[in-house]
């Protein structure tokens, strides 16, 4: 079956682009792997409008019965492993299997950056974390290294630092980035060590984390952890797309005009994985209506 | 029974509960912040140390993943 649109994401952008979508009577398909994306992951939020107050989650259960409200057909639980240009259509190929479109909207979002090192995808959920305020209590009076020198890597090592037995700060830059009280929170918790200027090589253990390996001016030395955060900023959640010259910037983001068209003619992208540099659950969901109205614009000035 | 292994911080365990009370399902949620017996008896028994963690009869699900533990529920009412 060839859809009119396929929308990847169901974050504030992906959301709105299918809410706009249905009332255009075009036939739609939404692929995500959760509903909320980072908004659902925010703690609250007080500048979405006819919010003065909403937690992220909160937000995302409007979003969520918002879309349910709409005749547009959608599948979570999904990750979308490329998209394939051919012709003038689309294959998105996924985890739920592959599916066709006139058009496309990437809305995947941000997602957290990964340290790319031997033993990180291996213990995921088994001591690696990118989550330190869902998963630092798990942590209690067990040494743990975070890794980045932020301010997210500083608030994960303060609330750290009042659990677990040790915490280990790896900083790849020479001093921390942080804002200074947040610094001197954590250079004066005695249960605290900063390992500057430095970066992990592995991490290791057998069923669980049990250390890391640290590169430091000095040398490698073993870290003992149970718990490692990595705190390293996010970056755009790309979908490989093949037989197409899709543009990025210089963040790797996808380039879009005001239009949220992006260089390759019948794929839009809007939200933060677009080039828009406003960052907000509001102008991503703006963008979604953007990028949807141009795909319907798309879409009648065509024949297929 | 189903039964929730959360923390107060979490989003995604907010969710998850979210979910199940829409559904109707019920369920004991354990604050495993808090309560150590129930965080290692999370570790030991799924061998995964993140939250959101769901048991249905035995079995474990990680993180806020809806079709998995639709699939779960619908084999238990069978």
């Amino acid at each position: 079956m060839m859809y009119d649109l396929i929308i990847i994401g169901a974050g504030p952008a992906g959301i709105t682009a299918a809410v706009y979508a249905a009332r255009k009577r075009m036939k739609t398909l939404v692929l995500t792997r959760n509903i909320g994306g980072q908004a659902a992951m925010s703690w609250d939020v007080e500048n979405y409008t006819g919010y003065q107050f909403i937690t992220g989650p909160e937000l995302a259960k409007k979003f969520e019965e918002h879309l349910k409200s709409q005749q547009v057909e959608s599948h979570e639980g999904v990750s979308v492993e490329s998209i394939w240009k051919t012709g003038d259509s689309f294959k998105v190929m996924s985890s739920d299997g592959t599916y066709e479109a006139r058009m496309v909207i990437i809305a995947t979002g941000k997602q957290p950056n990964r340290l790319g090192v031997p033993g990180e995808k291996e213990f995921w959920n088994k001591g690696v974390t990118y989550c330190a305020t869902c998963d630092a209590p798990i942590f209690e009076g067990k040494p743990v290294v975070v890794v980045g020198g932020g301010n997210s890597a500083l608030d994960a090592a303060i609330q750290l630092a009042k659990i677990a037995s040790r915490v280990s700060i790896v900083n790849i830059m020479p001093e921390f980035t942080g804002d200074p009280v947040m610094v001197e929170k954590v250079i004066s918790s005695d249960r605290v060590t900063v390992y500057a200027r430095s970066e992990i090589n592995e991490i290791l253990g057998q069923a669980f984390v049990t250390h890391v390996k640290v590169r430091t001016p000095e040398g490698i030395v073993e870290v003992p952890a149970e718990g490692v955060f990595i705190e390293i900023g996010s970056g755009p959640s790309l979908v490989p797309v093949m037989n197409a010259e899709l543009k990025l910037n210089d963040k790797r983001e996808i380039e879009v005009n005001e239009n949220a068209e992006t260089s390759v003619p019948g794929l839009f992208a809007c939200g933060d994985v677009s080039s828009v540099p406003v960052k907000q659950i509001i102008v991503a969901a703006g963008q979604g209506c953007v990028a949807c109205l141009s795909a319907f614009k798309y879409l009648s000035t065509r024949r297929f | 029974m189903i039964k929730v292994y959360s923390t107060p911080t979490c989003p995604w365990c907010l969710r998850l509960k979210q979910f199940l009370k829409e559904k109707n399902v019920e369920y004991t949620d354990f604050d495993v912040s808090k309560d150590v017996n129930a965080r290692n008896e999370m570790i030991q028994k799924s061998g995964q140390m993140g939250v959101p963690q769901v048991e249905i009869n035995g079995t474990w699900i990680v993180g806020f993943d809806k079709p998995a533990i639709e699939e779960a529920m619908k084999k238990t009412s069978k």
